[in-house]
């Protein structure tokens, strides 16, 4: 962005002076409307990575709908995974009103050039793991893209309406199924604890590094893409979460987390950034699972596409003839 | 009315929807995953009205859960075709084809049967059945009027699925009592509409209808295949590892 000479705008820059002017009057961004480049080349990163996110997050989860443990458990956790991917064609779709093809952005995806959320990096398991990603995991989703359908772009802010009232349904079937567990044998107990151990972390490393390390956020706020940063909105997930463990009864695995009666708000103990790096950058439990499934899906699949595409072109054929 | 009746299109619905959900995250396209998803969503629900209608005929205080979860391969009656392995999605697709067609005819029986939870249990599935019919045989017909390697898979996996079709139509002492007491149909009945509607769709896709008379037959009666033990397996694993556990 160039604001011109002296903080005046530069003459043809009209079009820069309507798109500020829309996001200072909390107009919508529409696909048809200029915007700078910068920010298309943004909403498309950041879109395409949360399509991708709901895509990969399909597969830890998917995990256990072969195993789930009774027909009702089954049927909600496929409908589940089934409005995730849901979700990811929404995305995607919202991503492709920037320009960007679909199977771009999946190419893009299966190079390893676009990231998606690091949590699904963890594996699942126990059963508890599906309730464990629905509670935390889903409830952090919540969180994030709440102040999302505010945003500036209108497809993405639509979309995300719509998301999050289903989301909400997830993290309740999550709790649900923590609450079944920690009210269950003691056996089912310990497996919910276990999953509380190991999800904990991860979650509050969802939002992000620290405000003071993110690189994306100033810019970001600006264009209203982002409404809160990553500090506060980390800060809103534990206050919220802290009270929901204690009526599990379940055990926060942070020592030195505590409650500040001036502030209101839980402090937590320090975060492992080290680890949020490291699984960033591909060394997590599952990096290369994940990756690799979504690539053999779409690898064993491209005979399937390739049939269905030849079959349309015959049938346009036989029907212009 | 014998349990094993109802228990008999349940166990179908529920081996058939337990095998399409290892799909789901790894279709060919994304919107197969729905879809698949969707399908077998269907056909969990229509498992549990069967199988909760069987347990309450049983009388011996089993609900759905406990006949999906503790019942050993040997006492499933689902047909062959329904258990056989994912394989690729022209070995999905025709298992689908040649089971979504049958239902769709044998569902239509039910819904006359004078047994009134049966027809009401059938009209219910029949209506989401016909619209699963519609997809597969479009895939059918996609992949078999596709490309050359598409045409070569689909009529590989039609031949290999063909000897598990025949068992849809032989019916056994209980069919003949169930026909003839007005609750349910005889199997035979349904091959020739089978067979016609088969030839129209093979037709259509550029297949050619297998030739194999050879049936392999057994599932009505629990003698499966070794593919549903492992099936079994899967699925039942945390409720047969915790049996005092609800979930």
């Amino acid at each position: 962005m160039s604001d011109g000479i002296e903080g005046r705008p530069e003459p043809d820059d009209a079009r820069q002076q309507c798109f500020e002017s829309r996001l200072d009057r909390a107009l919508k961004i529409e696909p048809p409307d200029w915007m700078p480049d910068a920010y298309r080349k943004t909403l498309t990163r950041q879109i395409s990575q949360h399509a991708h996110s709901e895509i990969v997050g399909m597969l830890p989860e998917g995990n256990w709908i072969t195993r789930a443990p009774s027909l009702h458990r089954k049927l909600i956790l496929l409908a589940k995974v089934q409005d995730e991917a849901g979700h990811g064609l929404y995305l995607y779709s919202a991503a492709e009103s920037l320009g960007t093809p679909r199977d771009e952005l999946v190419a893009a995806l299966h190079a390893g050039k676009a990231k998606y959320s690091s949590i699904f990096n963890y594996p699942t398991l126990t059963w508890a793991d599906v309730g464990a990603i629905g509670w935390l995991v889903d409830g952090a989703a919540i969180i994030n893209q709440i102040p999302i359908t505010r945003c500036s772009y209108g497809p993405y802010a639509r979309a995300m309406v719509r998301i999050c009232k289903e989301e909400s349904f997830h993290q309740r079937q999550g709790f649900d199924i923590m609450w079944t567990l920690a009210h269950g044998t003691p056996p089912q107990r310990a497996m919910a604890q276990d999953a509380l151990d190991r999800w904990w972390w991860p979650s509050v490393m969802m939002f992000g590094p620290p405000d003071a390390a993110s690189v994306h956020n100033e810019q970001s706020l600006r264009w209203k893409i982002k409404l809160f940063t990553n500090d506060e909105l980390r800060q809103k997930f534990i206050d919220q979460t802290v009270p929901q463990a204690e009526r599990l009864r379940l055990t926060i695995p942070d020592p030195q987390l505590r409650w500040n009666e001036e502030t209101q708000h839980y402090e937590i103990g320090p975060v492992d950034w080290d680890e949020f790096y490291r699984v960033v950058g591909g060394d997590g439990p599952c990096n290369r699972e994940r990756l690799s499934a979504r690539v053999d899906a779409w690898n064993d699949g491209a005979w399937v596409r390739d049939a269905a595409a030849e079959h349309a072109r015959k049938r346009a054929g036989s029907e212009a003839a | 009315m014998p349990a094993e009746y109802p228990l008999r299109f349940g166990d179908n619905a529920l081996v058939l929807a337990q095998r399409l959900c290892a799909w789901v995250g790894h279709a060919p396209v994304m919107e197969e995953d729905v879809a698949l998803a969707n399908v077998a969503l269907d056909l969990f629900g229509q498992a549990r009205l069967w199988l909760s209608y069987a347990g309450e005929l049983e009388a011996r205080g089993r609900d759905e859960d406990a006949l999906t979860f503790h019942r050993d391969a040997r006492e499933f009656c689902n047909v062959l075709l329904v258990e056989h392995e994912n394989g690729d999605f022209a070995d999905t697709t025709a298992r689908s084809y040649f089971y979504d067609l049958w239902a769709s005819l044998a569902l239509g029986e039910l819904t006359r049967s004078g047994d009134e939870r049966i027809a009401a249990i059938a009209q219910k599935a029949l209506k989401e059945v016909r619209y699963h019919l519609r997809r597969s045989q479009d895939w059918l017909i996609r992949l078999g009027d596709g490309t050359p390697e598409s045409h070569a898979r689909m009529q590989r996996a039609a031949d290999g699925l063909w000897r598990f079709t025949g068992e849809l139509f032989i019916g056994d002492r209980l069919d003949d009592e169930m026909a003839a007491n007005g609750t349910g149909f005889a199997p035979e009945r349904l091959r020739d509409p089978w067979l016609e509607r088969v030839h129209e769709a093979f037709s259509a896709a550029t297949l050619t209808v297998p030739a194999g008379t050879w049936t392999q037959r057994g599932g009505k009666q629990g003698v499966h295949t070794e593919a549903l033990g492992y099936m079994l397996a899967e699925m039942q694993v945390l409720p047969r590892a915790m049996p005092e556990a609800r979930w």
